[in-house]
């Protein structure tokens, strides 16, 4: 078996809801010296740094608000690699494998996962380039199933429920004047109109008093 | 392979139209019903923790898993087929309910001309000026047989709508355009959203006739025939691609399994895969399955319903060598003829103030039937056949899915600070003007058996051979263009239509309105199925479902579907069970 990796964090990135199904099992972290240390499924710890940097030029923080390291992106990603959508568990792969049209959309044989190792190797030591430098890298490959994936986790990282490892803290969530799942607009959908309305976010187990259960989390 | 105790009536899938086969024929005699559904079990509670959007808007955790089977797609017969690898286009449910737990709750009635399409279309414009490959027909049944069974299904679900043709009477605020309806909606229509508000009213001023969409999620409290109260819709959000929490949206699991519960001479079995339907000398003898554990089973059984999803009707009774394949060369066979999706379009119309569009409802919005059918057309250059409603729906804005959605051209990249500040300022500053469009059938389009891919247990899968043609592209030009109109009166900014030429993909959601394959006829040569949903050389076969549809209409088809299985339920209760022979 192969060494369990961890990532580490500043405590302060951590927020209150974001750690109950590490692993998926409860593990409680100890902040020590103003860091946690988070196990990752996935990701070697150099991979993890890859890949938070990368996220972090994809939806930067910068002066319209924090951004994908604040929202821990890199985690959701972890999670999501290691789990059934990361393996293909729900995607048909038997071949023959053809190129098709692109109305037909990917028709590769590598799994999301597998995707990312190979993409992986094209970044290289992408943590320690410059920003422009990233920038160039990231156009570089820009037309890459790879990158298209690792843009649209970005995005899911951001705004996910936090049960998925993301939106740290709701910070997405807040960002965007999303108020998270709510159990009842009724007295509020027809009223507001051409006004932001919008309520103070909360996360699904906060809404509905008990956890639910992330599809990443599935075994087998 | 074990052989099981026989049952009466076998019914193959257990979502709207299986069950509710099942609840009539129990209630009606004391035969022996047994439902065998692929999936899972589901139940209320399981919903109170499912409105993630990641999981099941994005993931499509309610829907068949495309690891175990898919279909295979191909636009012309030139071509080879490729495997749909993952949803895209459309969203085949599994487990109790199937997709009639995670749908809309759209339910509209079909407008009467719809049933006798070739009818119509012939006396209004001639044999010479159809395309020649056109291959619609006539349903076998009219909307006055109908109009009681669709009274049932709204009855049972308590649509929520408001009339506009009430015995003749036409009343503003309704459809104005719909068939005569003998009774109001059970409830009335769910609220208005900021954005169906301002839809509403640029169309009324532009002289249209705009009425709320009938919805299966309640306005208000309500108690069904069978007993069954549901509480009100509380516009969460979280509705398409979710089952719901409160059980306002009506859904197979609410409405249906609490009755037949408490019915003794019924059985339902989760995880039993049936692969094959059993025939001999022109009866069907039973059904083969496989279990969860992959043991394999015989059950005979006297009546068979086949009560699956379009795709696995057409595909089970090709696999079970029933009817004769249609061959689009030849024009000869019925089984997989006239396979129809939905013609849609998309005009995004963008605000200068935010629309709070994370509250909505599977089917809140307004919507215009003034250019539904052939409504208005005269056959002038330019004008398609047929066309569908135009509608602004607010079904609850998840914040990952519409996330960077902007005016096109707004920025140059898809990514980076520059982007990320503009997709803040557009987010929950835009709405989408769609067509629900009325897809024809033509000889080409049509459904086989892959010679290539298989399922997982080595069988072939399904292969659609689909293209638009001309007149869908003239479809989405002529509503792109109302759309245009529209969102001007709306005072938005809107981005042009530019996909109205593009080939079908299997990629975007379009609508899982799928249609056609086993469709009724009045005769054997022109259809799989009689008027009463019977198989024309099986009579102890009945296919229920869109599969029935010879084409589609522009309406999402679950209420007719429903409103078809109350008709060919009563068929089967009234007079097939005394007789158990050809009901033609």
């Amino acid at each position: 078996m192969k060494r369990r990796e961890f990532l580490t964090l500043p405590a302060a990135a951590i927020g209150g809801t974001l750690l109950y199904t590490l692993a998926g099992e409860p593990i409680r972290l100890q902040a020590q010296n103003g860091t946690v240390k988070v196990p990752l499924r996935f990701f070697t710890a150099d991979e993890a740094k890859v890949i938070t940097a990368a996220c972090a030029r994809i939806f930067p923080s910068d002066s319209s608000g924090p951004g994908a390291t604040e929202a821990n992106v890199v985690i959701y990603i972890d999670r999501q690699l290691a789990g059934p959508y990361g393996r293909d568990k729900y995607r048909y792969t038997k071949g023959p494998w053809v190129e098709s049209y692109p109305e037909h959309g990917y028709q590769g044989k590598a799994s999301p996962s597998e995707t990312y190792r190979e993409g992986l190797k094209t970044l290289g030591d992408f943590a320690g380039l410059s920003p422009a430098d990233q920038d160039a890298k990231l156009r570089s490959i820009e037309k890459s199933y790879f990158f298209q994936l690792l843009r649209q986790h970005t995005i899911e990282g951001m705004f996910c429920d936090p049960m998925h490892g993301g939106n740290a803290g709701l910070i997405g969530w807040q960002l965007a004047g999303y108020p998270g799942p709510q159990m009842s607009y009724r007295n509020e959908v027809d009223k507001h109109f051409g006004q932001p309305w919008r309520p103070k976010p909360a996360s699904l187990e906060q809404i509905a008093g008990r956890a639910g259960k992330p599809w990443e989390d599935e075994k087998g | 392979m074990t052989n099981l105790k026989p049952v009466d009536v076998a019914i193959i899938g257990g979502g709207w139209t299986g069950l509710l086969t099942a609840k009539e024929i129990t209630a009606k005699t004391s035969l022996s019903v047994a439902v065998f559904e692929r999936g899972g079990p589901r139940k209320l509670p399981d919903y109170a923790v499912t409105m993630d959007e990641l999981d099941y808007n994005i993931r499509l955790r309610m829907m068949q898993n495309t690891a175990e089977e898919t279909i295979t797609h191909r636009h012309s017969l030139k071509d080879s087929a490729v495997p749909v690898r993952q949803h895209g286009s459309f969203h085949p449910g599994t487990g109790t309910g199937g997709a009639g737990e995670h749908w809309g709750g759209a339910s509209f009635r079909f407008l009467p001309d719809v049933f006798t399409l070739r009818t119509h279309l012939l006396q209004k414009h001639g044999v010479a000026r159809l395309p020649e490959d056109l291959s619609i027909q006539d349903w076998a049944v009219t909307y006055d047989d109908l109009e009681p069974r669709y009274w049932k299904a709204e009855q049972m679900m308590g649509i929520s709508g408001k009339a506009g043709n009430l015995r003749g009477q036409k009343i503003d605020g309704g459809n104005i355009f719909e068939g005569l309806r003998q009774q109001e909606y059970p409830t009335p229509p769910l609220k208005h959203s900021y954005a169906s508000s301002m839809f509403e009213a640029a169309v009324r001023r532009m002289g249209y006739h705009p009425y709320p969409t009938p919805a299966a999620n309640l306005s208000e409290p309500y108690k069904n025939p069978d007993g069954i109260q549901r509480g009100a819709c509380q516009y969460c959000g979280h509705c398409q691609r979710y089952g719901c929490m409160v059980g306002a949206k009506a859904q197979p699991s609410n409405l249906l399994m609490p009755v037949l519960g408490r019915r003794k001479n019924f059985e339902f079995h989760t995880g039993s895969w049936v692969r094959r339907i059993v025939h001999k000398d022109g009866r069907a003898t039973g059904i083969q399955f496989t279990g969860e554990n992959g043991e394999e089973f015989f059950q005979p059984a006297s009546t068979i319903v086949l009560a699956s999803f379009t795709l696995n009707n057409t595909r089970l009774l090709l696999l079970s060598k029933i009817g004769t394949p249609y061959d689009p060369n030849n024009r000869k066979g019925t089984l997989g003829r006239n396979l129809t999706h939905q013609v849609g379009t998309n005009t995004r119309v963008f605000f200068g103030k935010p629309l709070n569009a994370f509250m909505g409802a599977g089917e809140l919005g307004s919507r215009i039937s003034d250019f539904d059918g052939d409504i208005g057309f005269t056959g002038a250059e330019g004008e398609p056949l047929r066309l569908g409603m135009i509608a602004l729906s607010i079904n609850g804005r998840p914040p990952i899915g519409s996330f960077g959605v902007m005016p096109q051209g707004a920025t140059k990249s898809n990514w980076g600070s520059e982007w990320k500040k503009a997709a803040l300022e557009w987010t929950d500053r835009w709405a989408a003007i769609g067509l629900s469009g009325e897809h024809l059938a033509w000889r080409q389009n049509y459904m086989d058996l892959d010679p290539t891919y298989t399922d997982k247990f080595g069988d072939p899968l399904l292969r659609f051979t689909l293209n638009w043609t001309d007149h869908e592209y003239k479809q989405r030009e002529f509503a792109e263009q109302i759309q245009a109109k529209v969102a001007r009166e709306m005072g938005a900014k809107f981005d042009e239509g530019r996909r109205s030429r593009d080939r079908y993909n299997v990629i975007n959601y379009q609508s899982t309105h799928i249609q056609g394959g086993a469709i009724m006829g009045t005769s054997p040569e022109n259809s799989v199925v009689n008027r009463y949903l019977q198989h024309w050389d099986v009579p102890n076969l009945f296919v229920i479902g869109a599969s029935s549809f010879p084409q589609n209409a522009a309406p999402n088809p679950t209420l007719t579907v429903l409103a078809l299985t109350y008709w060919a339920t009563e068929a089967m209760t009234d007079r097939y069970f005394k007789h158990p022979e050809k009901l033609i």
